[in-house]
């Protein structure tokens, strides 16, 4: 559905050497799975996701989205299917809560009615309802990260016509405390089991291992390792890429592997 | 916060509108009131003064401060900053910049003709600021789009640029020609006829009814433009369309009535406080509201100093001024509370 082919992406500054930012990249994402991107600090996790997105052109290798260049898909078109969530949001115009999610409906033609509804539906599923008369500028960092988890999540809340649906996140949970990632690890699962793939950047490796179909671990640009989350979760792996010695157990309830450290 | 829904705002300025108009033709360096009747000569004089000089000079401040206000409205939007003011492409300096070459070598060249009733002052405005604003945007433009901070800087140097041939001509230009320039810069509505009202209805009204197409637009830039791509606006595109748009409708009004500070920049946050930043009402709202000011505006300047008059951007300016440092004031308030 979305499929990246031997991504080639570098920073040129002057005349200096090219910075290769992503080397030789491919990455697979199948209709409605979860997939979760991993690595340390400038492993080129987000510049992964703007190519993923379109956000950036890499120098060599292509992007498809549903069967087609993502380069040649309109703008306009392109965001009926494809919701994007960058790590930080500039805005300092004080529109309401349920106006911001609201512009998450801007592509759709679906009626006033029912873009109520999904704001709404949006609002309550990152707890975010009592907010919804509020100023969005008066907002706490980890309000503001779900109000604006809500504004992409309703732009691809329904599926209107037979185009895969996928929504990409930098890092949602950055400023969320720990009932809020839960609660956005199962929202991606609900998502992703209506139909709507999901990639997302993380941190936290457990909250990753608890709703990813698939992990990719990133470092220096390079892809380490991709699969399930029991087959990348490796010890050695880990310590290799993090420079972090884990030791790994298993969870008891979900039997998903958990990673002390 | 207290909002007023935009509908019930656009209804209590629909109603404001020609009350303030009304004001207008009344108040001037004498009251002249409807329906009062006097000596015959008495009354003939006084409709051909409403007639004649305060209806257009009323009518002409409303499409002005409208289309001021308008414009302030979408260069705030495209800017992302509430702080921004159609000033800041480089349309009003180079409208002064032009206006002074005009008025000091105009004369020389071309005698004081006029075309289709606009002097070529007027026309050395526009074209100054037509010119301003193509190199300003010229230098923000590069293969991948054009960047709004680069404008921003490059707007201010443009200004500056500007500014020093204004400075320049003011050197060189002679008593009368120096009071022609300090006069134009301050804004004035004396010179409104019909035929130039006629000519700012055409072209300002058509460029209004325009600017609503973009408030979906405007509404998702306002979270980044990236963001707004991602909703699926052609950011690139809207960008070019509103700047070309906002200094054709700035250089128009400018070339017109000269330089009116502050309408551009106080009214869109005025109506902003009452009703919200969402552009579908801001456009409407903003343009009555600003019809209106500069409509009351004017008539102050006309009253404040009878039998003389008031330039009306010092009005705009007083008025314009404290409340514009309140605003920062409480800008600033609110950055540190974070």
């Amino acid at each position: 559905m979305l499929s990246l082919q031997h991504i080639q992406l570098s920073y040129q500054s002057g005349k200096q050497e090219p910075v290769p930012i992503l080397q030789d990249v491919s990455l697979e994402v199948g209709a409605g799975q979860v997939v979760v991107v991993l690595g340390p600090n400038g492993a080129g996790k987000s510049s992964l996701l703007k190519v993923a997105s379109g956000e950036i052109v890499p120098q060599s290798g292509e992007v498809r989205f549903n069967n087609r260049l993502l380069s040649a898909c309109p703008p306009a078109e392109k965001a009926l299917h494809m919701a994007v969530l960058p790590q930080q949001s500039l805005l300092n115009f004080p529109f309401t809560v349920e106006e911001v999610v609201m512009l998450g409906r801007t592509p759709h033609n679906t009626g006033l009615i029912v873009d109520r509804d999904i704001v709404t539906q949006a609002l309550r599923s990152t707890d975010s309802e009592y907010l919804r008369q509020q100023a969005y500028t008066s907002l706490s960092g980890g309000e503001k990260q779900r109000v604006q988890l809500a504004r992409v999540l309703a732009q691809v809340w329904q599926s209107e016509d037979d185009g895969d649906r996928v929504v990409i996140l930098d890092e949602p949970t950055s400023a969320l405390d720990y009932a809020h990632q839960q609660m956005v690890g199962r929202l991606l699962r609900e998502h992703s089991s209506r139909g709507c793939a999901v990639v997302t950047a993380m941190h936290d490796l457990n909250l990753a291992a608890q709703c990813a179909d698939q992990l990719v671990l990133m470092c220096c640009g390079q892809l380490r390792a991709f699969g399930s989350p029991d087959e990348v979760l490796q010890e050695d792996l880990l310590q290799d890429v993090f420079q972090v010695a884990f030791h790994r157990v298993t969870h008891p309830e979900t039997g998903r592997p958990w990673l002390l450290c | 916060m207290t909002r007023i829904p935009p509908k019930k705002l656009l209804l209590i300025l629909l109603v404001m509108l020609p009350l303030s108009l009304a004001v207008g033709l009344v108040v001037g360096p004498e009251i002249i009131l409807p329906f009062v009747s006097g000596a015959e000569s008495q009354t003939f004089s006084n409709q051909l003064i409403v007639e004649q000089i305060r209806l257009p000079r009323t009518l002409m401040a409303a499409i002005i401060g409208a289309t001021l206000a308008v414009s302030g409205v979408m260069m705030q939007g495209l800017f992302r900053n509430p702080l921004a003011d159609p000033s800041l492409i480089g349309v009003s300096s180079g409208a002064s910049a032009g206006a002074s070459f005009m008025i000091v070598m105009g004369a020389g060249l071309f005698g004081m003709h006029e075309l289709l009733g606009v002097s070529f002052v007027a026309l050395g405005a526009f074209i100054g600021a037509a010119l301003a604003t193509w190199l300003v945007y010229r230098l923000a433009a590069t293969a991948s789009g054009t960047s709004v901070a680069t404008m921003l800087l490059a707007g201010i140097a443009i200004s500056a640029l500007a500014g020093a041939l204004n400075s320049f001509f003011s050197f060189i230009a002679d008593n009368h020609m120096l009071r022609q320039i300090s006069l134009w810069q301050m804004g004035s509505l004396s010179s409104a006829s019909w035929n130039r009202v006629a000519l700012a209805f055409v072209l300002l009204g058509g460029l209004l009814c325009w600017f609503p197409r973009y408030s979906r637009a405007l509404n998702a830039l306002l979270l980044g433009e990236s963001e707004a791509r991602h909703l699926g606006i052609d950011v690139d595109s809207v960008k070019v369309q509103i700047i070309i748009l906002v200094a054709l409708a700035v250089g128009v009004a400018v070339a017109l009535t000269g330089t009116i500070a502050f309408v551009g920049l106080v009214t869109p946050h005025m109506v902003r406080l009452i009703i919200g930043p969402d552009h579908r009402g801001l456009i409407p709202c903003a343009a009555l509201a600003g019809a209106i000011l500069l409509v009351l505006a004017d008539a102050c300047s006309r009253y404040v100093l009878a039998p003389g008059e008031l330039p009306i951007g010092v009005v705009t300016a007083v008025l314009g001024a404290p409340f514009f440092l309140s605003l920062l004031r409480r800008q600033r308030n609110v950055v540190e509370g974070v």
